[in-house]
């Protein structure tokens, strides 16, 4: 039993959390005939809240009920493995990463974030409009104009052989690829940095 | 607008319910709990870390795609099981996978997607497990993203699709 908490608090390798991630597809088609996707939770949330008569947020999102308990859950394991099964030492963050953020001007590599960037305390500046506003009105917008995320395509598309989902997971990465390398140091020396 | 389409079996909803079965109660609590996992598995295997994701764009760790590649493995094996061993649901239904079409959005908005990945080091899952582990500034970057889901849902006609 030690042995296997011992084991449990350790940060867990890619072949263990990978399988884990996919076996989520069947779980959910085995026990209820539903299709994997996160960002649809962003849709119910919207139609549940400010549906505001548009044709797109008109639907019965009590139907798609369970997709928004998934993510409650995710939200629970999150809390669940931080404070009871947490990684005893801090993070390894590969070198060269460590050394290209450190000319985009971030120091502290010891949480799972940035501490520079990921406190309250720049919601209001220009790093949290950049980091919190604009990064996650892309990834709204962006996730339900593709019709899924890397969830939905990714993995639930990809899986079921779906070539649509193919290329949007292809776009996923290239427009990472592009804020990564062009975009995102100008615009880090913009906010502050 | 003449367009009547049924909202929930709208292919832009990658998401949907097949279930013919009407969860209630404590039957719905099964989601609470394979989310829960998940969510535990996100922040174990670092995936909710920011720099996870900068490492896997800079393509300076295998870390993500081994994560991301041997989930795709493993749901394509389960879902080759599920169809050629005619697998049912526990209620005895018919599996289905809704097919999805393809569109201009998997392509911009697939991009738009992923400058925004790069920035918040989190695709929608992530978002909730970091919430959850105690990074609440991340609410007010789930909140834009609902901004940003109602945004498209209220311009959708206009974007090219």
């Amino acid at each position: 039993m030690n042995q296997f908490i011992e084991w449990v608090s350790q940060p867990w390798s890619w072949y263990v959390a990978g399988p884990m991630i996919g076996l989520t597809v069947p779980a959910l088609l085995i026990l209820g005939n539903k299709t994997f996707g996160i960002s649809s939770s962003l849709r119910h949330i919207c139609a549940a809240c400010v549906p505001a008569g548009i044709p797109f947020f008109t639907y019965n999102w009590k139907k798609e009920i369970w997709n928004l308990l998934f993510v409650l859950g995710t939200a629970i394991g999150g809390f669940i493995a931080m404070n009871f099964l947490a990684n005893p030492d801090t993070i390894v963050i590969s070198e060269a990463t460590q050394s290209d953020l450190r000319a985009l001007g971030i120091t502290n590599f010891s949480d799972l974030m940035p501490t520079e960037i990921f406190n309250w305390d720049t919601v209001l500046s220009g790093k949290g409009i950049l980091f919190f506003v604009i990064g996650g009105l892309l990834v709204g917008f962006g996730t339900r104009y593709a019709g899924g995320c890397t969830s939905g395509h990714a993995i639930m598309g990809i899986s079921s052989l779906q070539w649509p989902s193919l290329v949007a997971t292809i776009f996923f990465m290239l427009g990472g690829f592009f804020m990564t390398h062009v975009l995102l140091a100008p615009l880090m020396k913009l906010v502050g940095f | 607008m003449s367009k009547n389409i049924n909202q929930t079996e709208d292919p832009n909803c990658v998401a949907p319910n097949s279930s013919q079965t009407k969860d209630k109660g404590l039957a719905l609590l099964k989601y609470v709990l394979i989310g829960t996992v998940f969510g535990i598995v996100f922040v174990k295997a670092e995936i909710i870390s920011w720099f996870r994701i900068q490492e896997m764009f800079r393509f300076q760790s295998f870390h993500m795609y081994g994560v991301i590649g041997s989930a795709i493995v493993t749901g394509i094996i389960a879902i080759q099981l599920i169809k050629r061993l005619n697998i049912k649901t526990i209620h005895g239904e018919t599996i289905i996978i809704p097919t999805k079409e393809f569109k201009k959005g998997q392509v911009i908005g697939g991009f738009i997607f992923g400058l925004g990945w790069a920035i918040t080091g989190a695709c929608p899952g992530p978002l909730f497990a970091q919430i959850g582990s105690g990074y609440t500034v991340i609410l007010v970057t789930l909140i834009s993203a609902l901004a940003g889901t109602w945004l498209y849902g209220r311009f959708e006609k206009y974007f090219p699709n």
